[in-house]
C-alpha cells in the first residue's frame, strides 16, 4: 500500500518536474535566442538553410570578420536615433509613476478608511474602468485633443496614462491601506491631528512597501503601453514601443530588420533588470489582489 | 471619515478618471452618431455656341473649411452601427435569405469584418483563459515541489513572458516563426514543405496568436496559484494522507478546492485582458487572418491620414458593451457580497 502510494507519488513528481523544465525552456528560449541573434547579421538570424548559423554566426564572420557584431545596435541607436525614444520613454514613465502614485495613495487611503456606500461604488466603477480597452478610450481623446491642440505632446500622454492607471492603483493601494491598522491614524487624530496630518505623519512613513509594489505596476503599464502612445504622440515625441512598431515598417523594406531586433533587445533589457531587483515585490503585488478577493 | 475630508482625498484621482475615462466614453458615443462630411460639390455650367454642359467638381476649399469648422462631421444616427463594416444588418439579412443551410450562412457572416473580429476575440478569450488556468496550476504545483534552491531562479524566468512588453514579445515570436526564422524553418523541414508558412494560413495564424497569449499570461496564473499553494492548510493535507489519499487525490480534493477563490480572481482578470487583445495581433502582423475589436478600432483611427472617428466610435461602443456583458456576473456577485457584509 505504502510503496504503491510512494511510487505513484514519484511518477507524478517526475512528470511535474518535466513540465516545469519544459515551461522554463519555453519561457526563456525566445529571449535567449533574440538576445544572441541580435549580435549577428540578418543572414544568420534568419537562416533558412541551417538554424545553427544563428548560433555560430557563419555569415557574421564572413561579413564582419568577427562572430559578433554590434551593427544592429549601431543602426538602431545612432542611425535611427533610438536614443530619442529612450529619453521620451524615461520622461513619460517617470512622471506617470510619480503622479499616479500621488493620486493613488490619497484616493486609496480615503477609500480604505471610509465605510460609506459611495466608497464601494467608486471601487466598483473603477473596476469597470479597469476593464475598458485602452484603444476605445483613445478614440474618444483624438477629436478633443486635435481641437485644443493638445495632441502629440508628452504631457497629454502622461496625464492620460495616469488616468488609465488610476483604477488599478486605487484597488491595489486600497487593499494595502486596509492592512494598516486603523488605530494608528485614529490615535493620532485623538491626539489632535487633522486627518491629513495623521496621513502625513503616521501613514506616509509606513506605506512605502505598498507604494513601491504599486509603482512597479504603474511603471510596467506606462513602459509597455502601445495603444495610447502610438495614437497620441507625434513622430518626434514617440516613445520606444511605438517607435519599434514604426521601425518594423521602415527597416523591413530596407533590409535592416536587425535594427528592429536590436531595438527590441534594448527595450527588454530594463525589464529584466526590474524583475531581477524587484522579483519579490512583483510577486507580492500580483497576489495582493487575489488574497483580498 | 468625514464626507468633506473624503472628498478632498479622492478629488485628484476622481478628476483624472472622470476627465480621461468617463468623458471619453461619452465622447466616443457622440462620435459614433456622426459621420465624416461628404465633399462639397459645385455644379458649374459652361456654355458655348453648341449648348451648355454641366460639370460637377469638388470644392476642395469649401470641403476643408467645413471639415475644419465641424470636425465631428454630420449627424448620422445609428447608421454607422448597422453599416457593412459593423453590425451589417443588410448583409446578414441578405446572407440569411440567399445561403442554403446554417454552415453557409455562418460562413457568409464570418466574412464580414466585425463578426470576424468578434469571433476571433471570443475564441481567443475562451481558449486562452482555461489553458492559462490549468497550465498555470500545473506549473505552480511543479515549482512548489522543487528544492528551495531552484525556486527563486525558476520564478525569475517564469515572470519574464508576462513582464515583457506585449508588442515586443509578439515581435520576438514573429521573427522566430518567420519562414526563415528558427521555428518557421524547422517546421518546414519537419513537414518537408518549403512553402509552409504560419503567417499565410488562417488556422495556423490563430494558433500562433493563441499560443502567444498563453505564453504571455501563464506566469500570472502561475504566480497567483503558487502563492495560494503556500497557504494550503497542512493538517487537512496530512489527514488526507493518513486516510490513504494519493498525491493526485490530495490535489483534486484538498488543494484545488482551497484554490477555488483564486480561480475566480484569475478568470476575471484574464477575461478583461483577453477581451481587449490587441498588441499580439499587431506584433505578429496577423490582422489578415485574426482581427479583434481593438484592432478594428486601431485601423479605423489610422485610416490613411483621415481617421474615421464615427466608425471607431461605433466599434468602441460595441466593445464597451461587450466588456459590460462580461463583467455583469462579477459585479452582481460583488454587490451581493457587499450587501451581506453591510447588513
Amino acid at each position: 500500500m505504502i510503496t504503491k502510494a510512494k511510487s505513484r507519488f514519484s511518477t507524478l513528481t517526475v512528470l511535474s518536474m518535466m513540465l516545469v523544465g519544459l515551461w522554463l525552456i519555453i519561457a526563456a528560449f525566445p529571449f535567449v535566442w533574440t538576445l544572441w541573434g541580435s549580435f549577428k547579421v540578418q543572414a544568420d538570424f534568419f537562416s533558412k538553410a541551417d538554424w545553427s548559423n544563428a548560433i555560430y554566426g557563419v555569415h557574421t564572420l564572413k561579413e564582419t570578420g568577427s562572430a559578433f557584431t554590434g551593427a544592429g545596435y549601431h543602426g538602431a541607436w545612432v542611425q535611427e536615433e533610438f536614443w530619442r525614444n529612450v529619453i521620451n520613454t524615461s520622461i513619460v514613465v517617470f512622471f506617470t509613476v510619480v503622479i499616479s502614485l500621488t493620486f493613488g495613495t490619497l484616493g486609496g487611503y480615503a477609500l480604505a478608511r471610509s465605510g460609506q456606500r459611495y466608497a464601494f461604488w467608486i471601487l466598483m466603477i473603477s473596476l469597470v474602468f479597469r476593464a475598458m480597452p485602452h484603444i476605445t478610450l483613445v478614440s474618444g481623446y483624438l477629436l478633443p485633443f486635435f481641437k485644443w491642440n493638445l495632441w502629440g505632446i508628452l504631457p497629454t500622454t502622461i496625464i492620460v496614462l495616469v488616468a488609465i492607471n488610476q483604477p488599478f492603483t486605487l484597488w491595489m493601494l486600497h487593499s494595502f491601506f486596509l492592512n494598516i491598522p486603523k488605530d494608528m491614524d485614529e490615535s493620532a487624530m485623538v491626539d489632535g491631528c487633522t486627518r491629513f496630518q495623521a496621513f502625513r505623519h503616521v501613514i506616509i512613513p509606513v506605506m512605502w512597501p505598498g507604494v513601491i509594489t504599486t509603482g512597479l505596476f504603474s511603471f510596467l503599464l506606462a513602459y509597455n503601453d502601445f495603444a495610447v502612445t502610438s495614437m497620441l504622440l507625434s513622430g518626434e515625441n514617440e516613445t520606444m514601443i511605438p517607435a519599434i512598431a514604426s521601425f518594423m515598417g521602415n527597416v523591413q523594406q530596407q533590409g535592416n530588420v536587425m535594427f528592429a531586433v536590436a531595438a527590441v533587445v534594448s527595450a527588454t533589457a530594463p525589464l529584466f533588470v526590474l524583475v531581477l531587483f524587484f522579483q519579490r515585490q512583483i510577486v507580492s503585488g500580483l497576489t495582493a489582489g487575489a488574497v483580498k478577493g | 471619515m468625514k464626507h468633506r475630508t473624503f472628498f478632498w482625498f479622492i478629488l485628484p484621482t476622481l478628476t483624472a478618471m472622470v476627465l480621461f475615462i468617463a468623458l471619453p466614453i461619452v465622447s466616443v458615443f457622440i462620435q459614433s452618431l456622426h459621420i465624416e462630411h461628404e465633399h462639397v460639390l459645385v455644379v458649374s455650367k459652361s456654355c458655348d455656341p453648341f449648348g451648355c454642359i454641366e460639370t460637377t467638381t469638388i470644392d476642395q476649399e469649401a470641403t476643408a473649411q467645413l471639415r475644419k469648422e465641424k470636425p465631428l462631421g454630420r449627424f448620422n444616427g445609428f447608421k454607422t452601427y448597422t453599416n457593412r463594416s459593423h453590425l451589417a444588418f443588410a448583409e446578414v439579412g441578405e446572407a440569411w435569405r440567399t445561403s442554403d443551410g446554417l454552415p453557409a450562412f455562418l460562413n457568409d457572416v464570418f466574412n464580414l469584418p466585425f463578426y470576424r473580429a468578434l469571433v476571433f476575440t471570443l475564441t481567443y478569450t475562451f481558449v486562452v483563459t482555461p489553458f492559462v488556468l490549468i497550465l498555470g496550476l500545473a506549473v505552480a504545483v511543479g515549482v512548489n515541489n522543487l528544492p528551495k534552491l531552484f525556486k527563486g531562479p525558476t520564478i525569475f524566468v517564469s515572470l519574464l513572458p508576462m513582464i515583457v512588453t506585449p508588442l515586443v514579445g509578439a515581435l520576438t515570436l514573429f521573427w522566430m516563426v518567420d519562414g526563415d526564422g528558427v521555428i518557421g524553418a524547422t517546421l518546414q523541414r519537419i513537414f518537408n514543405d518549403p512553402s509552409l508558412s504560419l503567417k499565410a494560413s488562417g488556422p495556423l495564424t490563430w494558433i500562433t496568436v493563441i499560443t502567444y497569449g498563453i505564453w504571455h499570461l501563464l506566469p500570472f496564473s502561475f504566480i497567483v496559484f503558487y502563492a495560494g499553494l503556500q497557504t494550503v492548510p497542512m493538517d487537512t493535507l496530512e489527514s488526507a494522507m493518513i486516510d490513504g489519499a494519493s498525491k493526485w487525490e490530495q490535489m483534486i480534493h484538498v488543494i484545488v478546492p482551497h484554490l477555488m477563490p483564486l480561480v475566480t480572481f484569475i478568470t476575471l482578470i484574464l477575461l478583461m485582458d483577453n477581451f481587449r487583445v490587441f498588441e499580439p495581433i499587431i506584433g505578429l502582423s496577423a490582422e489578415a487572418h485574426a482581427s479583434s475589436l481593438s484592432v478594428i478600432i486601431f485601423n479605423e483611427l489610422r485610416e490613411s491620414g483621415r481617421p474615421l472617428f464615427g466608425a471607431a466610435g461605433a466599434t468602441s461602443m460595441m466593445t464597451i458593451i461587450g466588456v459590460a456583458i462580461l463583467l455583469t456576473p462579477v459585479l452582481i456577485r460583488t454587490w451581493r457580497d457587499f450587501n451581506r457584509k453591510g447588513h
